[in-house]
């Protein structure tokens, strides 16, 4: 068909965790711009297949920017080139015939190579294991509307609920720092009634496990914010450390 | 006070010493740049103003004691958290797309923050040395004929005029950046910040700029 792209591919590949790993080059052929970037590489890696040559190993699933599975770094930018979106929603129309696009994978030490372009963001997970959640007794269904909330406050939260977790901002972050993430897992709670029993010690083992896992400390940069698929403001990262000196300053908890 | 100390040391605990510390340069630096400005007055103006300083030498000291603790605070710290920073990312893209997703200033601190040390070593050797650790013109509160002189020498102007920009790099970032690490970050009023320390910042650039430019080319009055 006319329109048809050839492109070069200058893709990570590693082993595994512990391999070296460096950039190959592949040619791919008669690319469709109406197919997604994923459907691209899901193109080339049924011609290695076809080869018998080991595919390009990359996470996606929902494939409808949803899920955050999709998470390649497109010629230095998450998610490629385009804002708001996911590697899955970025089509090639919006490359040219004959273009070189380097693909990596998430760089950060708290985000270690699985194979290729497959991070393990189990860290994420222990974040949220160490306070990302309300813990609420089973029991009958609550009335609706028992307890008010203003419309504010539930944009605030919905807002910040957005995130899915994909990984992004601390890919973009030149830090590694995973200040968006940890910032909009604390406000969804931090302004509804029902986050308030478990505020302050929500707060301060979010930042401790952060800290832990060795990502980086926030400078500012807004980033990660810029490369939000979600849009997930800093402001929630201003309310995250407001959120942490009230901890400090109110909670008698001294051991946290 | 085990629970202070660790809060001072997370990651949100060091980036609120560095906007601590910041803020304090950035209200030492409005009152340095009144005093700067008195040399538009003439040498008689200037050196009085210095002789007075002379005059509450005790109190000038402590205050210079407490700017050293900060200073070093800030530097400190900013260095360690860099040190920290490059430690979370080992492996670095091929491709580097940060100039399309934050600006300039905000990247570039640990690099401008680097040279204004560097510049600040050269002026605390210029002027503060000569002001208080004895120069014969000092001894005659000449004050003003220090500055003129210093400011003579085109390479140092010149240097002084490059450092003090890069200055306004750094200080456009940490404005901003302050207000949002003290969680002061809110539709309403942050793009109200963002503006104040623009302009805060061009007031500052070209407040010490104008300094060694005056000297050097009109010799401070004195043609």
């Amino acid at each position: 068909m006319s329109g048809n792209m050839n492109l070069t591919l200058k893709i990570w590949r590693q082993a595994n965790a512990n391999a070296v790993g460096g950039f190959v080059t592949f040619n791919v052929k008669n690319i469709s711009p109406d197919s997604s970037f994923l459907e691209m590489l899901d193109i080339l890696n049924e011609e290695l297949e076809v080869k018998g040559l080991d595919p390009v190993a990359f996470e996606h699933d929902c494939r409808e920017g949803i899920c955050g599975a999709c998470s390649l770094v497109i010629n230095g930018r998450p998610h490629g080139p385009l804002d708001k979106i996911t590697t899955c929603q970025l089509h090639m129309r919006h490359f040219k015939d004959g273009d070189t696009i380097w693909i990596e994978p998430w760089r950060a030490k708290a985000f270690p190579i699985i194979k290729d372009l497959v991070v393990d963001r189990t860290s994420f997970d222990k974040i949220i294991q160490a306070g990302g959640f309300i813990s609420v007794d089973t029991g009958g269904v609550p009335d609706a509307n028992a307890i008010l909330i203003s419309k504010e406050a539930i944009e605030t939260a919905t807002d910040a609920a957005a995130c899915i977790g994909c990984g992004a901002c601390v890919a973009a972050c030149k830090n590694a720092s995973a200040m968006l993430f940890v910032s909009a897992k604390v406000s969804q709670f931090a302004v509804l009634p029902q986050g308030q029993p478990e505020r302050y010690q929500r707060v301060q083992a979010m930042v401790k496990k952060m800290d832990e896992l060795g990502f980086g400390s926030c400078t500012n940069t807004y980033a990660c914010e810029a490369e939000c698929p979600k849009g997930i403001s800093v402001r929630n990262i201003a309310r995250l450390n407001r959120e942490y000196f009230n901890a400090k300053l109110k909670s008698e908890n001294v051991e946290a | 006070m085990g629970w202070f100390f660790r809060a001072l040391n997370s990651s949100i605990g060091k980036k609120f010493l560095m906007a601590v510390t910041g803020v304090c340069l950035l209200l030492f630096l409005i009152i340095h740049l009144i005093n700067n400005l008195t040399l538009y007055g003439g040498p008689e103006l200037f050196d009085t103003v210095v002789k007075n300083l002379e005059g509450i030498k005790p109190l000038v000291r402590v205050v210079e004691l407490v700017l050293v603790i900060i200073f070093i605070l800030h530097i400190f710290n900013g260095v360690r958290l860099w040190i920290e920073n490059k430690k979370a990312r080992p492996v670095g893209y091929k491709i580097n797309g940060a100039s399309e997703n934050s600006d300039v200033f905000s990247r570039t601190m640990f690099v401008t923050g680097s040279i204004i040390f560097i510049f600040l070593v050269v002026h605390i050797r210029t002027f503060w040395v000569s002001f208080n650790l004895g120069h014969p013109l000092a001894d005659e509160h000449q004050y003003y004929q220090i500055v003129a002189e210093a400011f003579g020498d085109p390479i140092y102007s010149i240097l002084y005029v490059v450092a003090v920009i890069l200055l306004g790099f750094h200080l456009n970032h940490g404005f901003q950046s302050a207000f949002q690490t003290f969680g002061w970050n809110n539709k309403k009023y942050f793009p109200i910040i963002e503006k104040l320390g623009l302009i805060y910042t061009i007031i500052m650039v070209i407040g010490f700029a104008s300094i060694p430019i005056y000297f050097l080319f009109f010799y401070g009055g004195n043609l």
